[in-house]
């Protein structure tokens, strides 16, 4: 039975069986997992997860210590409400593309929020070479503000090798 | 007519390949009566395939032309014996699905294609087709070969850096 549910968050350096030595352990608890992100960042692999089960918090640190020293990780866990089934369907995307520009994120993001845009889900990246970096940033949301006023909102910082594209997403559902 | 029952995930039935229809009859036009009554039930529904309601014959329903923004389409189209001839490019876009509720993944699906099919007579159709009704009839297929979207689904992050050629994924 689910009583309480945790926001676990482990970080450690990446290497092969994190995942199946972490969710193994979860099982063995008789812990449930709801969504998570699981994510390799620069080198780090990156867990959050929903987590549910009859522990209290110190009782589901003391569980899971053995697994997380073995895998060399760190662990954070926030108490969180498990509200699961409301996902909420983007209907904008922000792509952000170009040259490697300080400030581009909050730049992009000050705008967007401006318009009303809420952020459902940002993943940003480093690609090309170390010589030459390309920023990329895919930003889904969601808004009731007309399109064209967002790319309006946006436009000011397409400068600079900088690109930034504003999509409808129409979700095919059938 | 009636609104029949959708079956979810993970109902086996769902996997199960569907059947040529061969005869063009009555009972054929009163079924597909009764799938476009509960595809107009289903919560926004654009599309439905006849498997979903355990009718496992090769007939599929789509309407692409009540979009939010307006997308190239051929309007209200029932398709039996939907086949696909040609593809061309490929893009990500976003579905979700009457029979996996309350998720929605990225999926990669040829830009354009030609499609060949009858109607609820037996008279051939034909079409050209683009984006997001191109994208609508791929979707119907894989439910009469038995595919979900969910075994399609990429994140942003693969299809930035991975991008990969479309396999031509069944219905003929
Ligand atoms: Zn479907």
């Amino acid at each position: 039975m689910t009583n309480n549910w945790y926001m676990l968050t482990l970080i450690g350096e990446d290497k092969p069986g994190i995942v199946a030595a972490v969710t193994q352990a979860l099982f063995e608890r008789g812990l449930n997992l709801g969504e998570t992100s699981m994510l390799r960042l620069g080198g780090n692999f990156t867990i959050m997860m929903m987590v549910g089960g009859v522990q209290q918090e110190d009782e589901l640190r003391a569980q899971l210590k053995p697994v997380i020293e073995a895998q060399g990780m760190r662990l954070h866990v926030d108490a969180i409400q498990g509200r699961l089934h409301e996902h909420v369907l983007p209907n904008i995307q922000v792509t952000v593309t170009g040259a490697d520009r300080a400030g581009i994120v909050a730049q992009v993001t000050a705008a967007l929020t401006d318009v009303g845009f809420n952020i459902l889900d940002l993943e940003s990246d480093v690609a090309g070479t170390a010589h030459k970096p390309v920023y990329i940033m895919q930003i889904a949301g969601v808004a009731d503000a007309p399109i064209e006023k967002i790319e309006a909102a946006l436009e000011a910082l397409r400068k600079d090798g900088v690109d930034v594209n504003v999509n409808a997403v129409d979700t095919y559902i059938g | 007519m009636a609104i029949l029952d959708i079956l979810t995930l993970p109902d086996p039935a769902l996997k199960q390949v569907s059947e040529a229809v061969t005869e063009f009859d009555d009972a054929l036009r009163a079924f597909i009566a009764d799938l476009e009554e509960t595809r107009r039930n289903g919560p926004a529904a654009v599309g439905i395939a006849a498997p979903q309601v355990g009718y496992f014959k090769r007939v599929v329903i789509i309407d692409c032309s009540t979009t939010r923004k307006p997308v190239p389409n051929h309007g209200y189209l029932v398709l039996v014996n939907p086949e696909i001839t040609h593809w061309e490019g490929y893009e990500p876009g976003r579905e979700g699905c009457l029979s996996v509720p309350d998720y929605t993944g990225n999926v990669i699906r040829a830009t354009r294609i030609h499609l060949v099919a009858r109607d609820p007579n037996g008279e051939p159709l034909e079409f050209d087709m683009e984006g997001y009704e191109a994208r609508a009839v791929q979707h119907e297929i894989d439910h009469l070969d038995g595919l979900l979207f969910v075994d399609r689904v990429v994140s942003r992050r693969t299809d930035l850096f991975k991008r990969k050629v479309y396999q031509k994924g069944g219905g003929s």
